[in-house]
This record gives structure tokens, sequence and C-alpha cells, in this order.
């Protein structure tokens, strides 16, 4: 324990390395699921066509899929003699965030479809008594859901770094290339390098904690607000 | 006054409404022209709210048909409905006031959403969130921002049915002004006071049915059928 501390007192560079890819990996990861997440949650909250149930059911399942298989299908995917082989991602972090963004996407529009799904309810009448259309509808709802949108986003988040299967099968835990915290962990308890594998959890933890009290700060400023 | 073609006079055909396998509306003749307001009573459930979704174009009648003098699409433009409880989008007053003039493409919107909250007395609030406004500041704030679009028809479902007094005699003298700069005013209320106060003329629907409709003065002082009679006594259907 004394010696986690002093690795994070410190700054070791390693551990620094290590948690820096895992912000950017992650970071990015939920840019991109939000980038398909929200419009596809918000057009399924003002939307209905036929097939759209299947679509609800298909996404919530989504959310319970397991990284490692996420990992598995991104693996054979990029792998050279993969569709997207030519690309050379494979054991890259690029191959990582992809995995991540492939894993949270339909949970960030799951939750998303959730949350609009309540305040469409309430605006669709006065909405439509103004003339907006779909193409409107979806804009001011992601607008006015954006605090409880960013909670979505932040449990997006939560679920990308503390995730391990997925990154270790496509990043491969390439020392100070694509180690990342959780793969890092696993490694390091595993060689009995506890020290470092302490101090990598204590950061995991802090940056979840962190996560956590910045969306309950969102949530109060929007109760405050009024939103 | 418009000197350009209106939406009005409209013709009302036979209007059929059923949700469900329930008859809401059973057929329903009239005509509405520009002009006072007219106020639609009837006790609850009698489809008051379910026709003005109708005319407004929030619901398709399931019989029966809405002759605009305009074609439909033109007239749907020149609406506007304030409903019993107001939406209010979750973004500033004035951003409320803005939203359906920026949907329409309005001409120097935001001042016009400016002079909207000056006349009903909110300019002093424009930047407070409003769903942080009072009940009344909330009705007040959603009839702003139907009258900056200056719709020709305005259709108001029990505008004051969730106010107090004050609230609600604040309301009413926005109702008169709105009427008064031109707007005509289609509007439900289960509140005879406010019908007798608002109307310029009166209809009463009864289960699905219109019963009666005739110039205010009238109605109220000799009541065209002997339900509308009845229903201005109180004793009937509540």
């Amino acid at each position: 324990m004394m010696l986690a501390a002093g690795l994070i007192a410190t700054g070791d560079q390693a551990l620094l390395q290590i948690v820096g890819l895992s912000l950017r990996v992650s970071l990015t990861a939920v840019a991109a699921a939000a980038a398909v997440g929200l419009p596809l949650g918000a057009l399924l909250a003002v939307t209905r066509f036929p097939g759209r149930q299947g679509i609800v059911v298909a996404l919530n399942a989504l959310m319970g899929l397991p990284p490692v298989v996420a990992g598995l299908l991104i693996y054979l995917l990029l792998s050279r003699s993969g569709p997207l082989g030519a690309m050379g991602l494979l054991f890259t972090p690029g191959a990582m965030i992809i995995a991540q963004a492939v894993l949270i996407a339909p949970i960030i529009a799951a939750l998303t479809r959730q949350t609009l799904e309540m305040l469409w309810e309430e605006y669709a009448e006065q909405l439509r008594s103004f003339g907006a259309g779909v193409g409107r509808a979806v804009p001011t709802l992601l607008w006015d859901g954006r605090f409880a949108l960013l909670t979505v986003l932040l449990a997006g988040f939560g679920r990308a770094s503390a995730e391990v299967g997925a990154v270790m099968i496509v990043g491969g835990n390439i020392e100070g290339f694509t180690r990342v915290m959780t793969t890092a962990i696993a490694l390091e308890t595993s060689k009995g390098d506890l020290p470092l594998a302490l101090a990598l959890g204590v950061i995991l933890m802090a940056i979840v904690l962190a996560v956590n009290a910045l969306a309950q700060a969102v949530r109060d400023l929007a109760d405050w607000r009024g939103a | 006054m418009r000197q350009e073609a209106t939406a009005l006079p409209l013709r009302v055909d036979g209007l059929r409404f059923a949700a469900g396998g329930v008859e809401i509306l059973r057929g329903l003749d009239f005509a509405l022209v520009a002009g006072a307001p007219t106020v639609i009573m009837g006790p609850n459930g009698a489809g008051k709210s379910v026709l003005l979704r109708l005319l407004h174009g929030l619901l398709e009648p399931t019989g029966g048909t809405l002759h605009w003098s305009l074609p439909r699409d033109e007239a749907r433009r020149r609406q506007a409905m304030v409903f019993q409880r107001p939406v209010m989008l979750r973004r500033s007053v004035l951003a409320n006031a803005l939203y359906p003039l920026r949907l329409a493409g309005a001409p120097r919107a935001e001042q016009a959403a400016r002079d909207a909250l000056e006349r009903v007395g909110l300019a002093a609030l424009a930047d407070r969130p409003a769903r942080k406004l009072s009940g009344g500041e909330q009705q007040r704030l959603a009839l702003a921002r139907a009258w900056a679009l200056r719709p020709e028809i305005l259709f108001l479902d029990e505008p004051t049915a969730a106010l107090d007094p004050a609230a609600t005699r604040q309301v009413e003298e926005i109702i008169g002004a709105i009427a008064a700069s031109g707007t005509k005013i289609v509007m439900t209320t289960h509140h005879l006071g406010q019908a007798r106060r608002i109307a310029g003329e009166a209809m009463l629907l009864l289960d699905g049915r219109l019963n009666a409709q005739a110039p205010a003065a009238s109605f109220f002082d000799a009541p065209p059928t002997p339900e509308a009679a009845a229903f201005l006594r109180g004793d009937l259907l509540w």
C-alpha cells in the first residue's frame, strides 16, 4: 500500500502513461458512441414505425453485450485476414477505441431513448402545434434533455473505462502502447506486482468517483435551473 | 385586420371522432367565423378538448371534414394553441417565446418575442428558466409565445383550469387583448362566469353532440335549448 501511494505521489512515468492512454481511449470512444447513440436514441423516441419495437428490444439487449464478445467481433473485423484487416488497426489504441465505442453506443442510444421518450410525451403536442417535424423535434429534445443526457454519457464513460475484456483482446495489452489501467491491473496482479496494480486500482476508483460526483453535480444544477 | 386571404370562415361537416371503439364526437356541423371569441362549453367528457385538437389538426377526424377557406397546410400555419397545462421548454423565458418564431422563420424574431413578453408583463423575467415560473406566469408565457406568432386563430383548451383567481384574471385580460388585436379566439371552459366574460359566441357540447350555438347575448339571456337552460342553471350533467 505504501509502495502504491509512492508510485502515485511521485508521478511514476509508466503509471502516468497508462492513465493517460486509458482516459484518451475511453473519452474518444464516448465521443464516437455519442455521435451515433444520441441522435439514434432521440429518433427512436419521437418516431413510431413498424419494427421500432424490435430495434428498441435489440438495443436494450445490446446494453448487456459482454465486453469480451464485443472484443472478439472487433478482433475478427480488424485481424489481418478480416474485412478491415488492411487498415492495420489491430493491437493499436484505435482498435481499442472502436471496441469500446461499439460496446457503449447501444447503452447511450437505449438510455437516450428512455430519457427523451418521457420528455417527448410532455412536448409532443406543443411541438406539433408549432409545426415542428421530426427533423426539428430531434435537436430540440437533445438540447432540452441535455442535463439528463450528460448523465447518460457519464454512464457510458463509466462502462468504457471500467471494461477489461474488449481492450485486452483488440489492444493486446502492449506495454507503453496499448496498456490501459484495467489490463495493467489484471496483468500486474497475475505477475504479483501488487503495488502497481493497487496504485492503478486506486486511480481508477478515484476517476469513477469523480465521474459520479460530476454526474450528481450536473443533476443538481439541472434541478436548480428547473430543467 | 388582414386584407389578405384568411383561413376563416371554417365550415365543419359531420365531424366524428372515435378512439378505442368509443365515440367521442358523434357528428358535428357548424361554422366558425372571424370576430368575437367563440367559447365552447360542456360538462367534462363532452369532447371539448378533442374538438379543439381536431380543429387544430393535432388529431385526425374519423369521419366528416373541415373546410378551411385556405388550403389545409396554409390554414394550419395561421393557428396556434395553448394547452390546459402549459408546456414549458427547458429554456429561458425568452427562448421559449423565440422557439416557434424561429421555427416559423419569422423576421426580427427576437424583437417580436420581447414585445410579446412585454405585452403579458413578463419582460423582466426574460432570462429566467421558464420552468421556474409560477403556474400563472407559465400560462402567460404560453399565451405570449402563441401571440408572438400573430395567429389568425388561437385555440385555448381550458387555459385557466389550473390557476388561482388572481392568475385567472390576468390570463383573461391577456385573452381579451389578443382578441382585440384581431385574433379569433376559440376556447373551451367549464367555468360559466368566464364564458360570460369572454364569449362573443357560445357553443354547448353535450355527449359528443353540438347542442347549441348562438351569439353570447342570446345564449345566456334566452338559452336556445332546454339543455342549455339547464346547463346554465347548473343542474345538468355535472
